[in-house]
């Protein structure tokens, strides 16, 4: 096990007084310390928690926000919202998915990118709309994907 | 400043803090909206802040960072005060002018303005644009004048008097009796009667009650919440602590989508300066009512916007709905009585109390009181926030205040109601928006996401869309809405390919029937709609997929194929330098051409040609 991994899951722990109810919370802040939900913190969860690890399986995997696989350095969000679609976002996800070799919900082998698609961020003025890190890229063509992955490849 | 303790001393306050307030003073507000943040924002406040510092200024011009003003299209937004001059699409490059000509010598800047596409003109003040012009922004006015973080912004307006009035000289049962007769129906999509859920609430047996402000905004192209939440956090706040005393809960949850970080920030520390300002915590204002509020973030689960699935989730557990033959009025949260509202809901109650419901009940329609804010986005020139009295017009909406549809083309439909609602046709564009016309129609109000379909947009693939989202959002507990969904989209999909057959049409209704009556909530019970409504207005687009293998908007793919027109081609080699298959063969200065058996149809070479020589069929 690693030792830096607990410490911060202890830490998220104590932070909501081992508050079962807080499960959520608790898992969001993992995953913000850890990137993901490694399998050595939610045992650790089940253990300070007292709350059996299927029910904590069930939540990591119905909610989407969560990962259980260790994702990429930089994340790459495709809008899919309805006003995004219309606007023609399906096209920007698989040019994204064609120029990084990946599908939605993939991590590149380098660990460099993971590329996933949210349901609407509510800056529908700028759709089609692409985020990468949290900066936001609108009015999005497929032509201008790769002169955004540039900046952010693995040189 | 220490706790408010009772009525006058709110007063006294507010008082002070108007007085304080010189409405001469120089003052630039920047729409802080996460619209406008998204445009090259932080360059745009850092410039600023260079700027007046550069001029020595800092005393004289204050900067203010504001909630969202809805006209996202142009964003990013600047308003400069007292002059009350509205500047659009603003750059830092255009920010020492802003301060030497506007603040410091009252000139404007011509630019800047925002041109009237139709009319032509210049419009000098945000209410001179007709973006804003039909709008009745009562609930979203202020989101534009105050700083969301400073509470005293908020109170300075007259912010937490209504609670001052509500908790010094009104009864529960008058709170109560108050919002039933104000028709205030719930603003996140199901419309029940406000007062008479509190009133339900408020009779249910026990000590210990919970009042929810529902913020898991999850349809897609809805963003009013949002904005609410980060604009003017304590609006909500002070709904939900009216609502609180009206039902007697003592403790209150804002369960809110974790996608919006802005929001979560802003509601956070509205609840910090709500408590050290003695609104929330014990004994508020004297009055022996107590009140705390915690914040929940979602996550990222569509069906949890459903309040029996909300109020499991709020366990800390997999969000799936349950039968509602017990109300969760009754048993709610942690099996106590529970009161959820939608986010926009609770920021009328404040307006209500303060302005009282005779006021109230003279907006609106018959049955629909008041105003709702809409999303007006997809193929609309004016995408932004809109609030307008139930009862206006489609027409007014997309055309008047949203501009039209973009780049000449013809207005398809629009949909309403997010997943679960419908798409209206044009012939329908007259029809005055309130929760029962909209029913009638086979749509449904919604959380209030308008979107706005041209003659691009393939209503077939608009429906797979919609399926597609609700597959992957379906909880999976109901066997119709899981299985059923999956059936549909299966068939819409084919459909799509060029492999429809007969009779796919009366299937597909016939399968919407089955989920909408067996499944357990919400989700279920709608999915069908953006089906049946693109089969009843839309039929013929159906026809055209299934018996001619054709699609009509030219966007299903497996019917499309792309060429090169020779006469207009230029051979200019930019195309054939794009294209990601290397699919197109040519020449410099002669005409190009697309391997058929290359061509994966992603348009890139359509929308690179300047010759528009690519042409689709």
């Amino acid at each position: 096990m690693n030792p830096r991994v607990l410490e911060k899951v202890d830490r998220v722990i104590d932070k909501y007084n081992k508050d079962r109810g807080m499960l959520i919370g608790i898992l969001q802040d993992i995953q913000q310390e850890c990137q993901y939900l490694p399998k050595e913190a939610l045992l650790r969860l089940e253990d300070r928690l007292r709350v059996p690890l299927p029910r904590i399986y069930a939540v990591a995997t119905f909610y989407k926000a969560f990962s259980l696989r260790p994702r990429g350095k930089h994340l790459i969000q495709v809008c899919l919202g309805t006003a995004c679609h219309v606007r023609g976002a399906p096209r920007i996800l698989e040019e994204v998915g064609r120029k990084l070799s990946i599908k939605a919900g993939e991590t590149t082998e380098d660990f460099n990118f993971t590329l996933e698609t949210v349901n609407c961020l509510g800056a529908c003025a700028l759709g089609p709309l692409m985020v990468v890190d949290g900066k936001y890229f609108g009015k999005m063509t497929p032509g201008k994907v790769e002169k955004i992955l540039k900046g952010y490849r693995n040189e | 400043m220490g706790k408010i303790k009772t009525l006058k001393q709110l007063e006294d306050f507010q008082d002070s803090l108007v007085k304080k307030r010189d409405p001469n003073k120089l003052c630039i507000t920047v729409c802080g909206g996460t619209g406008c943040r998204a445009y090259a924002w932080e360059e745009l406040i850092r410039a600023f802040e260079a700027e007046i510092e550069k001029q020595g200024l800092k005393e004289k011009i204050d900067i203010r960072i504001t909630g969202c003003h809805g006209f996202c299209e142009r964003g990013p937004l600047v308003v400069t005060h007292p002059q009350r001059i509205f500047y659009q699409q603003v750059r830092a490059s255009d920010v020492a002018e802003i301060i030497s000509e506007t603040l410091l010598n009252n000139k404007v800047v011509e630019r800047l303005l925002y041109i009237d596409p139709v009319k032509n003109e210049k419009a000098i003040h945000e209410d001179e644009v007709n973006f804003y012009r039909k709008q009745q922004r009562l609930i979203f006015g202020n989101n534009g004048k105050i700083d969301p973080t400073d509470i005293t912004d908020y109170i300075a307006l007259g912010g937490y008097t209504g609670l001052g009035k509500v908790l010094t000289s009104m009864s529960p049962e008058q709170v109560i009796e108050e919002i039933i007769r104000s028709g205030l129906r719930g603003r996140g999509g199901g419309g029940f009667p406000t007062g008479r859920k509190w009133l339900y609430c408020r009779q249910a047996k026990g000590d210990t009650k919970y009042v929810i402000c529902n913020a898991d905004e999850g349809d897609p192209g809805a963003y009013m919440d949002r904005s609410l939440l980060e604009g003017n956090p304590h609006s909500v706040l002070e709904g939900m602590i009216i609502g609180a005393y009206a039902i007697g809960a003592g403790e209150g949850y804002v369960y809110v989508r974790n996608e919006y970080p802005l929001a979560v920030k802003h509601i956070k520390i509205a609840i910090e300066q709500a408590e050290g300002y003695g609104f929330l915590g014990e004994n508020i204002l004297d009055s022996g009512f107590s009140f705390s509020v915690k914040i929940n973030r979602g996550g990222g689960a569509f069906v949890c916007g459903e309040s029996t699935a909300l109020m499991v989730s709020l366990e800390g557990r997999v969000g799936e709905p349950r039968a509602k033959h017990i109300h969760t009025v009754e048993s709610g949260l942690w099996e106590r009585p529970t009161n959820l509202n939608n986010v926009e809901t609770w920021a009328n109650v404040p307006l209500i109390i303060a302005k009282g419901a005779e006021w109230y009940s003279k907006i609106g329609t018959k049955e629909s009181k008041g105003t709702k804010i809409f999303s007006l986005v997809g193929k609309i020139n004016n995408t932004g926030l809109v609030e307008v009295p139930m009862g206006i017009t489609l027409r007014e909406i997309i055309y008047d205040i949203g501009g039209g549809i973009p780049g000449g083309k013809k207005f398809k439909a629009v949909q309403t109601g997010g997943p679960s609602g419908g798409c209206i046709p044009e012939s329908m564009l007259d029809l005055p928006v309130d929760f029962e016309e909209l029913t009638k129609v086979g749509s449904m109000m919604g959380s209030g996401g308008m979107i706005v379909m041209d003659e691009d947009t393939c209503m077939v693939d608009v429906a797979k869309y919609f399926l597609s989202f609700l597959q992957d959002e379906s909880c999976g507990k109901c066997t119709s809405c899981r299985e059923g969904i999956k059936q549909m989209l299966q068939i819409l999909t084919r459909i799509t390919q060029g492999k429809g057959k007969e009779g796919d049409i009366e299937l597909l209704e016939e399968l919407s029937e089955v989920v909408r009556d067996t499944s357990l909530c919400a989700l279920g019970q709608t999915a069908p709609n953006p089906v049946l409504t693109t089969i009843r207005y839309f039929r013929n687009e159906y026809e055209a997929h299934i018996k001619d293998k054709k699609c009509p908007a030219k966007v299903c793919r497996d019917l499309i194929t792309y060429t090169i027109d020779e006469e207009k081609c230029t051979g200019c080699m930019r195309c054939l330098k794009e294209c990601p298959q290397q699919a197109i063969v040519g020449e410099r200065k002669k005409p190009h051409r697309i391997l058929q058996e290359k061509c994966i149809k992603c348009g890139i070479c359509y929308e690179s040609c300047r010759f528009d020589a690519v042409k689709v069929e």
